[in-house]
Formats: C-alpha cells, structure tokens, sequence
C-alpha cells in the first residue's frame, strides 16, 4: 500500500493549489460553468492616495506567497520521503535535537523581513490616515476644509454641505439623503460622525474606511481620478439592517457639482 | 449516589477533562449548526429554509429574517470562541493532560477543578436562555461592542437578550479563572521528581503560558462586561456619549467613551487568541515527535518562541482598531508591535518541519491531522502578517479576508489539532482506539472541504465584501460574487456533514474499539505509563522523571522510544536543546 504517496499528494495540493489560484485570481483569465474568475481581485482603484496601500497588498501577497510555497512544499516532500510504510527500508529515524545556526538563520531572514515591512508601510499608513491634505491658497499651504459632513445612522447616510453662508456645521446647511457627490482630480475631505451605533464610512473603489464613531468628529480623505459613481458601504454591525446600509458617490468634473447636488 | 460522585460531581481532573471534552463538543455541533444557516442566507437570501423554516419563521413566512441573522452572527462567534475553543483547549486537554504529563495524581486543588466545569452550567444556562429571550437573542455580534450592544432600542437583540449573554461572558470568566490558578499552581507545585521545566513536554509548557495569559486578561474582560452591565442596567454611562439619537427617540447617555469598551475587549480578546492557539501549538509538537520518531527540533526555541508570543500578545491588541478611530500614531506604534508577533510563530512552523525532516513518520489519523494543522497554520498565519500591515487593513478590515484569516487559524489550525488531540490522546481517555479507517476518511473530507469553504474566502475579501452581511444581492458591487457565496455553502454543508463521521467513531469506538494498552503509539511522555485509562490518582507506582519528553530514535537503543520515566543514564545528557 503506498497510502503515504496519497498523503504527500493531498498535501502538495496545498502550494499549488494555494498559489495557483491566487495566479488565477490576479490574472482574472478563465470561467467555470460560465462564472468568470476576472472578479475575484481587488476592485479598480480610483484614488491616487491608495495607490501604495494596493501596492502594499501586493507586495506582501508576494512575499507571502514565496513562504507559503517553500513551507508547504517541503511539508509535503517530508510526508512523501519519510513516511514509514511497508516497503521502507528499516533506516532509523535521525537523532538530532537541534542546530542553532538554523535557528538563527531562519530568525534573523524573517525578522528583516518582518522589519522593512513595518517601517516600509509607515509613509502610507500617514498618507491615509494622518497627514491631511494640503493646497495652496494665496501662496500658502493650507489644509484643505471639509466639503461635506456625512452622518450614520441606522440604516443610511445623510450628507450635508454648507449652505449659503459657505460654513459646514450651521443651521442652513443642506441635506441630502445617501447620495454624496464630490469632485474629480482634487482631494476632498469629509466630515464623518455617528447618529445612533457605530458605522464604518468604506468606499471599496477607494479603499477608504474609517468607522464612525458616536461622540467623535472625525476627518476623511481621498481624491478620486475616475468620474463615476461609487458605492458608500457600511463596514461596522450597526443592526439588522446593517446590509442594506449604502450610498451612492457621484465622482463629477469640478464646477458641476451644485447642478448635481439641485 | 456513588455514580453521581463517580462521574458527575467527580474531582478526578480526569473526569473532568472529559465533561468539558463533552460538553463542548455538543457546543461545537450547535456551533456548526448556526454557521450552516448563516451559510443557507447567503447563499439564497430570503429563501424559505427546508423543514425548520416554517416552525422557526412562522410569523416571516418560512425565511430567515434579517434580526435573525445577526443573532446567527453573534452566536455563531460567541459559542465557538468562548464555549468551545477556549473550554475544549484549557478546560479538556489542560485538565485530563496537566496532571499525567507531569507525573502528578491529580490538580492542586481538585475541588476547584470541580467547580471550575459546574460554574460552566450557569454560562450554558443563559446562553441557551439568550436564544429563547424576546427579539431573537443577542445581535451585537460576539464583541458586543456599544452603543449597539447597550441601547435596548438600536436592536431587537439588545434587550434581555444581552444581559444574559453578558451574565453568561461573566460565569465562562469565572470558570476560566477558576481553572487558571489551578493549572498554574499544579505545574509549578507537583511535577513528579526529576522533571525540571526544561523536561517539560510542549503541550504543559503551552497550558502554563496560556494560563498565565487567561490570569493576567480575564479580569479586564470580566471589568468591562460589568461595566456594560451596569451601563444597561443601573443608569451608568462608560461607553454612551451624550446627544444619541436612536429609533428617532434620544437615547439615554453622557460622557461615555464608545471606544473604551473596544480596547477592553481587545485587551483581553487578543491575548485570547493566543489562549486559543497555543495549547494547539503545544499539543502538536508532542503529537509531531512522538509520531515522527525524532526528537523535537529546538527544544528551548520552541519554549521561548511560545514566551514570546505570550509576552508580544499583551501589546498587540490595537491591531483590531486600526480604522476605529483610534489615534492614528497609536495605530502605528501597535502596527509594528503586531508585525514582530509573526516571527515567533515562523520560528515554530520551521522547528516543526525539522522535526519531521529525516523522522520515520508515522501516519496515524492523529499525525495527520497534525500535519494538515501545519499547513493550514502557515496559511492562516501569513494571510495575518498581512493584515499587521495597517494600510492594507483600511482595505481588507470587516471584509472577508479577515473571515478567512482567523478561521484559517482557529478551525485549520486549533479546531484541526483539537481532533487530531482527541484521536491522539483517546485510546488514554477511554482505553480503547478509535477506528482509523474511518479516521482517515474524516481527515480526508473535512480537509478538503474546510478549504473549499474558507479558501475563496480569500477572493471575497479581496473583493471588499464586507463581514456580517445578511445578502449581497441588495447593491451593485457584490453579486456578480454569488456563485462563490454558493460553493462556500455546499462546501460547508458538506463540512458539518462529515463531523457524523467522528461522532460515529468517536462513540462506537468506545464499544466496538481495539482495546488499547498502556501505550499504543509507543510514546515517551508520563501519560502513557499510566493504564488506559488511568485510575484515580492516575500512576499505580510512584513515578519520577529521567529525562526529556523527546528522546526518540536514541542512536545505540533497541527500541526506538525512551520513556521519561524508565530508569536509566542517559548517555546524550537530559539538557540537550539550543
């Protein structure tokens, strides 16, 4: 009976397949039973701020991948090699309990690794989440204000933008129910707060997520380069409807927003 | 009154191991059962359920409602992490484990130990009772977090439902702590004589380093979910700001700080992942040497690896709240905190590859299951080093690829090495061996089918569809996905479809069985000097310890195994490791 070849094989299956599929999904080539496989990677990116957060993914999908086929592989030649089964020679198994330069070596290659990775990422992480974009106005750098404000609640989004006296947050601002429209080519900041549990604000077409919070006033950003509309998903369990909990984004050139937004 | 004593109201941690060996299996079927209905709404949202539906749903007309899916959600996490992960884990193997590996009688405190699985039963009672309470049951989802969890009218769930579901939290806590102290105390205190830490197998290295993280987290679990009782019951405010509106109605609150309940949560819940993972690690290790007929590579390592991750586990828990709306430096600081936890866990996977290199492997069911653990392991562990990466968890946070990650983990990883443990380890338990026939077909379907159903999981996440969903048919980004959402659920019907496989052997084994002797894998550890199974008060002699766990294959030997406890100068030394 050779069922330890049977063995290796299932886990061999384990990087092939593993890999093979990811390959498959990247590439997005070929269908089953007509469902295509062109949509199992990330959805188109609009947003020039998360260029590098895709190219991040990648990165580490990359290096992943190389460890997940070198680990898996030798587990699966180790079953196919060493397993007793009756034909196998009577070799005793080695009597070694350990090597310290191995331990050292496969500490020190992962821990560099691991090091590069979380300083590589810092700049993008800041990007995204700390440093508010700035433009110049009248030869001064300054940060750019919020356009709009966009509250959560259960189990929609209201947008509000200034009103006539051009201030976020006064009394004549105008509200509009789960449709938010901002301009192409330019970032746009939004204001995000909470009515009633927490949301998250995500637009998947901008890998931009941040939950909103109850209590807290908090800033997003983003600019999108692709005129078209995006969908404004709810990422946080905010209740039953939870699933039903989206918006639409209108991306429009710069100047027709308010016919837009009449 | 003599079985009641015998085998109910026992103090024989043997007996104990077993209840909550037990009882969590049930949990983890019930487990299973909820998964598989959240699995039948996605796959044909709003669809009548076969036969249950129109006893369950008279009054919705046969479907799953909305409400009922979150409960699905909530329960389906709280049941597998607290009911059976961490009490089949700490609770079965810790207790029938502990006191036989290290040549003891019994715990230190063999009514505590009692105690510790009865103060289980209130946690049962009100969870159980949670599904009975107005509104479906709990709905917050298994981190509970507030306002949702806290104000009765943001959800139908968060009424009595949530109370008990807290009362519940409390009385797993107690158990757990109850439990903890014994472990701690039983393995410093009552080793037999000769076994110094480092002749430690790996399994109790892992249980004392998983109790001190249950000792050391718990409390601040057990704080919080005080003070969210108090926030529901007795007019506090700790986690409501004021001005909510919920339901169009305000809502009571002032001063709260939403957040402070996540990093509480988290503080414990992380380190609890670890709970969750590394009596696993433990557990393998053994099951690898003993298996591969090969020392353990790295001893020492292998220990400090495993501290490590114990030690980093503290200070890592941010990583759950990269977009919450914590500070974005903090956020920073606990990215680079979270990415070095994956070295240790590496340093283990590539010990536990050693180890087999060059082994004269052994494929018993438990074996196999060992090294399918190892795979799926890897897997799960480098979809995380993935998401320590916090730009990339602006994408992928609350997404699928976060579903994928800790199932890849806590069912490819612990739940894997969790059966191999029980047909490892049952011959022990019950005196008889379970059929490895059917063993080998249970490993071979539920192998690959709990990749059919976690693996494109991963496309999903890359997708952006979101965690918690009850249909993605309602928008435009996510249909086009439907056919995967129907693969993962055949696939997972399949996966709770062959568990009956298990159940059959585990419990026909106990009649129709090969009686087992003392020591049916020829292993070296002091559990397989006992008899199958073990009195009470477990070794029929005094016993004392010679030498390591792991002194397989000794060159100049006849046999191939070395028991710890068989006399005798060991030539290699006992204080080999690096």
């Amino acid at each position: 009976m050779l069922m330890h070849r049977f063995w290796a094989g299932l886990f061999a299956l384990v990087p092939i397949l593993g890999i093979g599929l990811y390959v498959i999904a990247v590439l997005g080539v070929g269908s089953v039973g007509g469902f295509s496989f062109a949509g199992l990677w990330l959805p188109e990116n609009a947003n020039p701020y998360a260029t590098a957060i895709d190219h991040l993914f990648d990165l580490v999908h990359i290096i992943c991948g190389v460890v997940l086929g070198v680990t898996t592989s030798i587990l699966a030649y180790v079953v196919w090699r060493y397993a007793d089964h009756p034909g196998r020679q009577a070799e005793p198994a080695q009597y070694i309990t350990h090597h310290t330069l191995l331990e050292w070596i496969w500490t020190a290659i992962p821990a560099a690794i691991l090091v590069f990775l979380g300083f590589y990422q810092l700049q993008v992480w800041a990007d995204n989440k700390m440093n508010r974009p700035m433009v110049m106005v009248e030869g001064q750098e300054r940060a750019v204000e919020p356009s709009a404000l966009v509250v959560g609640k259960q189990f929609g989004w209201e947008v509000y933008y200034p009103g006539p006296d051009g201030v976020l947050g006064t009394l004549d601002d105008q509200r509009v129910e789960n449709e938010l429209t901002v301009p192409v080519g330019r970032p746009v900041v939004l204001r995000v707060e909470a009515r009633d549990v927490l949301h998250s604000f995500a637009i998947p077409g901008l890998r931009v997520k941040q939950d909103v919070v109850p209590g807290m006033t908090q800033l997003v950003w983003f600019q999108v380069d692709r005129p078209g509309t995006y969908e404004i998903l709810c990422m946080e369990l905010c209740g039953w409807g939870h699933y039903k909990m989206r918006a639409r984004m209108k991306a429009v050139a710069e100047g027709l927003e308010a016919e837009v937004q009449e | 009154m003599r079985f009641l004593t015998t085998y109910i109201f026992s103090r024989d941690h043997k007996i104990i191991g077993i209840q909550f060996l037990l009882s969590s299996l049930i949990w983890f079927l019930l487990g299973g059962l909820l998964a598989a209905a959240m699995r039948w709404q996605l796959a044909w949202p709003w669809s009548d359920v076969p036969v249950l539906g129109s006893w369950l749903f008279a009054n919705e007309g046969g479907q799953i409602p909305p409400e009922y899916y979150t409960m699905l959600v909530t329960m389906h996490g709280t049941v597998m992490v607290f009911f059976v992960v961490i009490p089949i884990l700490a609770g079965a193997f810790g207790n029938y484990l502990i006191p036989l590996m290290i040549g003891a009688d019994d715990m230190a405190f063999p009514t505590l130990n009692m105690l510790s699985y009865w103060f289980m039963w209130p946690a049962f009672g009100c969870l159980m009772l949670a599904f009975a309470a107005p509104g479906y049951g709990p709905a917050a989802g298994w981190t509970s977090y507030p306002p949702l969890a806290v104000l009765e009218e943001a959800a139908p769930g968060s009424g009595l439902a949530q109370t008990l579901w807290l009362m519940g939290l409390t009385f797993v806590g107690i158990s757990s702590m109850m439990g903890s102290i014994n472990y701690i105390t039983t393995i410093v205190q009552m080793r037999a004589p000769g076994m110094t830490m480092f002749r430690l197998p790996m399994t109790i290295w892992a249980m004392l380093i998983t109790a001190i993280l249950q000792a050391f987290a718990l409390p601040v679990l057990t704080a919080a979910v005080m003070m969210q009782i108090a926030d529901r019951l007795f007019g506090t405010c700790f986690f409501i700001p004021e001005g909510l509106m919920v339901a169009d109605g305000p809502a009571k609150g002032g001063g709260g700080q939403v957040l402070l309940w996540q990093h509480l949560f988290w503080f414990y819940s992380h380190p609890a992942v670890y709970i969750m993972l590394l009596p696993a690690m433990g557990m393998a290790s053994d099951i690898l040497s003993s298996m591969a007929r090969k020392p353990l590579f790295g001893y020492k390592p292998m220990v400090y690896s495993m501290l490590s991750i114990g030690g980093l586990g503290f200070i890592v828990w941010g990583h759950h709240m990269f977009v919450s709306g914590m500070q974005p430096l903090v956020g920073a600081a606990f990215m680079l905190s979270t990415i070095l936890i994956a070295l240790p866990s590496g340093i283990k996977t590539f010990n536990w590859l050693a180890t087999l290199w060059g082994g004269r492997l052994q494929l018993t069911t438990g074996m196999l299951f060992c090294v399918g653990f190892i795979a799926m392991f890897v897997i799960g562990g480098l979809s995380g080093v993935l998401m320590a990466v916090a730009p990339v968890t602006i994408f992928i946070h609350d997404t699928y690829y976060i579903v994928a990650h800790f199932h890849y983990v806590l069912f490819g990883g612990t739940s894997l090495i969790v059966i191999g443990a029980i047909y490892h380890w049952y011959p022990k338990m019950f005196g008889r061996l379970m059929s490895e026939w059917l063993g080998k077909l249970h490993f071979f379907t539920t192998f690959v089918l709990m990749n059919c159903v976690f693996f494109p999981m991963h496309f999903l996440g890359a997708q952006g569809l979101p965690r918690r969903y009850a249909d993605f048919t309602a928008g435009d980004s996510f249909s086009h996905l439907q056919p995967v959402n129907e693969f993962i659920t055949y696939s997972a019907f399949g996966l709770v479809a062959v568990q009956s496989l298990f159940i059959l052997n585990f419990f026909g084994s106990m009649i129709f069985g090969r009686r087992a002797g003392a020591n049916p894998w020829n292993a070296n550890t002091l559990e397989w000097a006992a008899p199958s199974p073990p009195p009470h008060g477990n070794f029929t002699a005094p016993i004392a310890v010679y030498r390591g766990p792991y002194e397989y294959s000794v060159p100049g030997r006849d046999s191939d195994f070395w028991p710890q406890s068989e006399p005798g100068e060991d030539a290699h030394g006992s204080h080999h490791g690096a």
